[in-house]
C-alpha cells in the first residue's frame, strides 16, 4: 500500500534557547486520518516541538511544510489559520464565558458587526451534537469539572478555522498532555471524540506519560531523545519495552532491583514519633514513627488524607491534638521554621506554585532553603555556595547543567530534581516527597525513585507519598494506608504485601 | 475523588450545571447593587418626603449631576473588566477641563473645534498608556499612575489659575434642558445615557466586547485561543482615555470653568462606582448597568446627605467607603464559592 502524502512535514527543526540546544534538527511528519504519538522523555523536546509547530516559539532552523506548502508559524493565531489547533495540558480557555462563547470566540457569527447570539448557540450546540458531548453551551464553562472544559477545548479547536460552522477546517490537532488530569472514564470519552475526528480525516498529534493509553489509541508513533529523532515506529511494530529502551537509550531492570533493595534493607533507630497527632478537618488523629534510614509510604486515594498528614508533620498545618518528638525531644510544630529546625523538610506536590520560583536560576532556587535555615543575615560564601550547588546538579543529573538557567525554562522532571536539592542541601534528617513523580517521564521517575532509595541507605528517613501504589511498594519499609482522612493500617512491607492487598485495605478501611 | 466529579452523560449533569448556574449567576452582584439602590431610595422618599425628595427631578438630578462621573466609569469599566486598572481617569478629566477652558477662553477656537481636540487628546493618551502596558508588559497601575501625574502636571502647564468660561456656545449648551414630561435632563445626562447604552452593545454585541472579557477572564488562555490580545489591550484604554476626555467635557459644562484641581482623585469615584456595581477587579466579570447603578448608588448617597442638612459632605466619603468594602467582601465571597 502506497503510503498516502503527510499532511504536515517538519524538516530538520532547531530550537535553541540561551545555553541549551533543545532541538538539534529533529524531523516529524503527521498524516491525516492518524493518531500520532510524540514520545520522549522529559527535556527530550517534545513540548519544543509542539510550541515550535504551534506558532509559540519561532524555530531557529528547518523548514515546515502544511500541505505540501511551506509555511511560517509565527504565532498561536496564524498556526490556527493555517489549521493546525492545539489543546494543551492546563485547559486554556475562559472560565467566566459561556461554553458556546469558548468554541467560537473571535469567530463569532456577526452580521454587520453584531455578534448573533442565537446561531452561534444553536451551532454550538450543533457541533456539540456532532461530537456526542452533552454539554449545555449556554452554561459558563467554569460549571463543568475540567474533564468536560478539556472535551470542549477540543471542540473549539475541531470548530476553530472554518468560517461559517460547517465541516472542519482543522487539517492538524494537537494534544499536549490532555489526560493528566482525566479519570479512566473521562479519558474513554476523550478516546471516543479522538477517534471520531481520526475518522473524519484529521491528523491527531498526542503526547501523554501514559504508555498504556499511548498503546491503547495510537497508530504511529516519533521518539525523541535529548533534542533529537531517535525514530519513527508504527505502534503495533514495537512493545513497551522496546519503546522504553528507545526513549531512555537503556534497559530497564533497575526499577525491580529497587524493590529487592529495600525488602532487604535495615532500618535503625526511631527517628520521629506522632502520638494522637491531628487537625479537625484535616487528618484524624494518628500514631506513626518512622526510624532512621526507614522509607514510610503513604497510600490512599486522592483526598483521602495524605498531603494533610505531611503537612501536619512538617507544621504547615497546626495540629490540635497529640504530640510529636523528633529524636527523643518534643518538637512544638507551629511554623514550617521549626520542623526545618529540626531536620524536616518537605517537597510540596505544587511544585510550581508552592516550591520553586520559575524566575530565578537553578543556583538561587538550590540554595533557597539553605539560606532559610542559616538565617538572612548570613549570606553563604560564594565560593561554597557554588561548590555545593555543583555538587548536587552533578548528583541529580540536572539537565541542563548549568546552575544560571532559569528554572521556568526546565523540564518538569528537572525541575523536581532542582526542588529536591534544595531540600537535600540542608542534609535533614527525614525527607518528605509528595507525589515527587507526578507529571514527569518513566525516566526521571526512575532517578527520582533510586535517589530515594539510596538517601535511605545513607541514613535518610523518608515519608513518600504517590498516587501510584507500585512506586510506594517498591520503595517503602512500611505502608501507611489513608482513608477518608484517617490512617487506617500500617503494613509491614514484605514478599506478601502487593497491591491489590493495598487496595483491599484502602477499600475496607481496617487493619488486617 | 476525581470518579465522582463528572457524568456528562447522565441527565444529573444538566440539573447540576444549573442550580451551579443560579447559585453563581453573575448578574447577581448587579441585582444586589440594583436592589440597595431602590431601597437607599425609598429609605430616603419615607425620611425626606415633606422636603420634596419625591419630586422626579431629584431622581433625574442623579444623572444630570453625575454624568461625568457616569461616563467616566463607564470608560473605567472596560478597563477593568480586562483585568487592568486606570488611575489617569481625573487627571485626563482636569486636563480636558484645563485644555477647553483655554482653548475656548483665551485662544478663541469655536467649541465644534475645541470638542474633537479635547477628545483626540485624551484618546491619543490613553493609547499611548496601552501600548506602554502592552508593549513594555508594564503593570497598567504604574503606567496610568505615571499618567495621572503627567496630565496633572500638563494642568500647571495651560495656567496656575483655574479659567472661568464665558463663551455664549458653552453656557447654552449648559443650560439646555430635554423635557421628559415629568421633569428635565441636562445635555451631559443625554450624553452619558448615550455612552452607557454604546458600551452596553460593544460588549454584548461585538467581537471586541467578547475579547475583553474573555482577556479579563483568562490573558493567557486568551492569548493561545488566537485572540489579539495587545490590540483589544490597547484599544481599550484608548477608550478610557477618550472616556475620561469626554467626562471632562462634561465636567466643564457642568462647571463652566477649567481648573488644574477639576476632579482630583475622581479615578477612584470611578473605581468605586464600577466595584459597587458588581464588576470584578480581577477582571473578566461585570455589567456596565452594574455601573451605572453603583454611579446611581454613589450619586443618592450625595443626595440623602444633601438633605439631611446637618452631616458634612465628608460622609459621603465614608459611606462609600463602608459601601466598597461590603461589596469587595460579597465579590470575595463569591469568587471564593466559584473555585470550590
Amino acid at each position: 500500500m502506497a503510503e498516502p502524502q503527510p499532511v504536515l512535514e517538519m524538516t530538520g527543526i532547531v530550537k535553541e534557547f540561551p545555553g541549551v540546544r533543545a532541538l538539534s534538527g529533529v524531523d516529524f511528519r503527521l498524516f491525516p486520518g492518524e493518531i500520532h504519538a510524540l514520545m520522549g522523555e522529559n527535556g527530550a523536546g517534545k513540548s519544543t516541538l509542539i510550541k515550535v509547530l504551534t506558532g509559540v516559539h519561532t524555530l531557529d532552523g528547518g523548514t515546515i511544510t502544511l500541505d505540501g506548502k511551506p509555511v511560517r508559524i509565527g504565532s498561536p493565531l496564524q498556526a490556527q489559520q493555517a489549521g493546525i489547533s492545539t489543546v494543551y495540558q492546563e485547559v486554556n480557555l475562559c472560565p467566566n464565558l459561556s461554553v458556546a462563547e469558548n468554541i467560537f470566540i473571535g469567530r463569532e457569527p456577526t452580521r454587520a458587526g453584531r455578534i448573533q447570539w442565537k446561531r452561534m448557540r444553536s451551532e454550538a450546540a450543533k457541533l456539540v451534537d456532532r461530537l456526542g458531548l452533552d454539554v449545555d453551551v449556554t452554561a459558563p464553562l467554569s460549571a463543568y469539572p475540567l474533564a468536560v472544559q478539556q472535551l470542549v477545548a477540543i471542540v473549539r479547536s475541531v470548530g476553530t478555522g472554518d468560517s461559517d460552522g460547517e465541516g472542519s477546517g482543522t487539517k492538524v490537532l494537537v494534544l499536549d498532555e490532555p489526560t493528566s488530569s482525566l479519570d479512566r472514564d473521562e479519558v474513554l470519552e476523550l478516546f471516543r471524540l479522538m477517534r471520531q475526528l481520526r475518522d473524519e480525516g484529521v491528523a491527531i498529534l498526542f503526547v501523554s506519560h501514559f504508555l498504556d493509553q499511548i498503546y491503547e489509541v495510537c497508530d504511529r508513533m516519533t521518539v525523541l531523545r535529548n533534542g533529537a529523532l531517535v525514530g519513527e515506529h508504527m505502534v503495533r511494530d514495537l512493545d513497551q519495552v522496546g519503546l522504553i529502551e528507545l526513549m531512555i537509550g537503556k534497559a530497564l531492570d533497575q526499577l525491580e532491583e529497587l524493590h529487592d533493595q529495600q525488602l532487604h534493607a535495615d532500618v535503625g533507630e526511631p527517628l520521629l514519633k506522632a502520638e494522637g497527632l491531628g487537625r479537625t478537618g484535616g487528618v484524624a488523629p494518628f500514631d506513626l514513627e518512622i526510624k532512621k534510614g526507614e522509607v514510610v509510604g503513604l497510600a490512599g486515594l486522592l483526598g483521602s488524607g495524605r498531603t494533610e498528614l505531611a503537612r501536619l508533620l512538617f507544621g504547615a498545618d497546626q495540629p490540635d491534638s497529640g504530640k510529636l518528638t523528633v529524636g527523643g525531644e518534643a518538637v512544638s510544630m507551629s511554623a514550617p521554621n521549626d520542623a526545618i529546625g529540626a531536620g524536616i523538610a518537605f517537597c510540596s506536590e505544587n511544585r510550581k506554585t508552592e516550591g520553586l520560583v520559575p524566575d530565578l536560576t537553578v543556583r538561587e532556587n538550590i540554595i533557597l532553603a539553605l539560606q532559610a535555615a542559616r538565617g538572612w543575615t548570613r549570606p553563604i560564601p560564594a565560593s561554597q555556595r557554588d561548590e555545593l550547588v555543583a555538587k548536587y546538579i552533578a548528583a541529580l543529573d540536572i539537565r541542563p547543567a548549568n546552575p544560571e538557567a532559569r528554572v521556568g525554562q526546565l523540564s518538569g522532571g528537572n525541575q523536581q530534581k532542582v526542588l529536591l536539592a534544595r531540600w537535600l542541601i540542608t542534609q535533614p534528617k527525614l525527607l518528605i516527597l509528595d507525589e515527587p513523580t507526578r507529571g514527569i517521564d518513566i525516566g526521571a521517575k526512575t532517578e527520582i525513585q533510586k535517589l530515594v532509595v539510596s538517601l535511605s541507605e545513607d541514613g535518610m528517613s523518608v515519608l513518600y507519598i504517590a498516587a501510584e501504589l507500585e512506586e510506594v511498594l517498591r520503595l517503602s519499609h512500611t505502608i501507611g494506608v489513608l482513608r477518608d482522612r484517617k490512617l487506617v493500617a500500617q503494613l509491614t512491607n514484605g514478599p506478601e504485601i502487593t497491591t491489590s492487598k493495598i487496595l483491599e485495605t484502602i477499600a475496607s478501611g481496617e487493619h488486617q | 475523588m476525581s470518579a465522582t466529579t463528572r457524568t456528562p452523560t447522565t441527565p444529573e449533569s444538566r440539573t447540576t450545571s444549573t442550580s451551579a448556574r443560579l447559585l453563581g449567576d453573575r448578574r447577581l452582584p448587579v441585582l444586589v447593587t440594583a436592589g440597595l439602590f431602590l431601597v437607599m431610595y425609598i429609605a430616603g422618599l419615607s425620611r425626606y418626603q415633606n422636603y420634596g425628595f419625591g419630586e422626579p427631578q431629584v431622581f433625574l438630578n442623579l444623572f444630570i449631576d453625575n454624568s461625568y462621573l457616569l461616563v467616566a466609569a463607564v470608560g473605567a469599566t472596560f478597563v477593568i473588566m480586562s483585568g487592568g486598572i486606570d488611575l489617569s481617569v481625573g487627571s485626563v478629566i482636569g486636563f480636558t477641563t484645563m485644555l477647553t477652558a483655554w482653548l475656548v477662553q483665551d485662544v478663541g477656537l469655536p467649541l465644534l473645534v475645541v470638542v474633537p481636540i479635547s477628545l483626540s487628546v485624551g484618546a491619543f493618551g490613553g493609547f499611548l498608556m496601552g501600548y506602554v502596558i502592552h508593549n513594555f508588559e508594564i503593570q497598567p497601575f504604574i503606567v496610568t499612575l505615571a499618567g495621572l501625574f503627567l496630565f496633572r502636571g500638563l494642568c500647571l502647564v495651560i495656567s496656575k489659575e483655574s479659567i472661568a468660561i464665558s463663551d455664549s456656545a458653552v453656557s447654552s449648551l449648559a443650560e439646555t434642558r430635554i423635557s421628559l414630561g415629568v421633569g428635565d435632563l441636562s445635555i451631559g445626562a443625554v450624553v452619558a445615557l448615550v455612552v452607557l447604552g454604546v458600551a452596553f452593545y460593544v460588549l454584548h454585541y461585538t467581537r471586541f466586547g467578547r475579547r475583553v472579557y474573555a482577556i479579563g477572564g483568562n490573558e493567557q488562555s486568551a492569548l493561545l485561543m488566537g485572540l489579539p490580545l495587545g490590540g483589544t489591550k490597547i484599544a481599550v484604554y484608548t477608550m478610557s482615555g477618550f472616556c475620561s476626555a469626554l467626562a471632562g467635557l462634561l465636567f466643564m459644562l457642568y462647571i463652566q470653568s477649567g481648573d488644574p484641581l477639576h476632579a482630583v482623585g475622581m479615578e477612584l469615584d470611578a473605581i468605586a462606582a464600577v466595584v459597587i456595581g458588581g464588576t470584578l477587579l480581577t477582571g473578566g466579570s461585570g455589567y456596565v448597568l452594574g455601573t451605572l447603578f453603583g454611579v446611581l448608588v454613589l450619586g443618592l448617597i450625595k443626595s440623602i446627605i444633601q438633605f439631611e442638612g446637618t452631616l458634612s459632605s465628608w460622609w459621603t466619603k465614608i459611606a462609600t467607603g463602608v459601601l466598597l468594602c461590603a461589596f469587595i467582601l460579597v465579590q470575595r465571597a463569591m469568587t471564593a464559592r466559584k473555585a470550590t
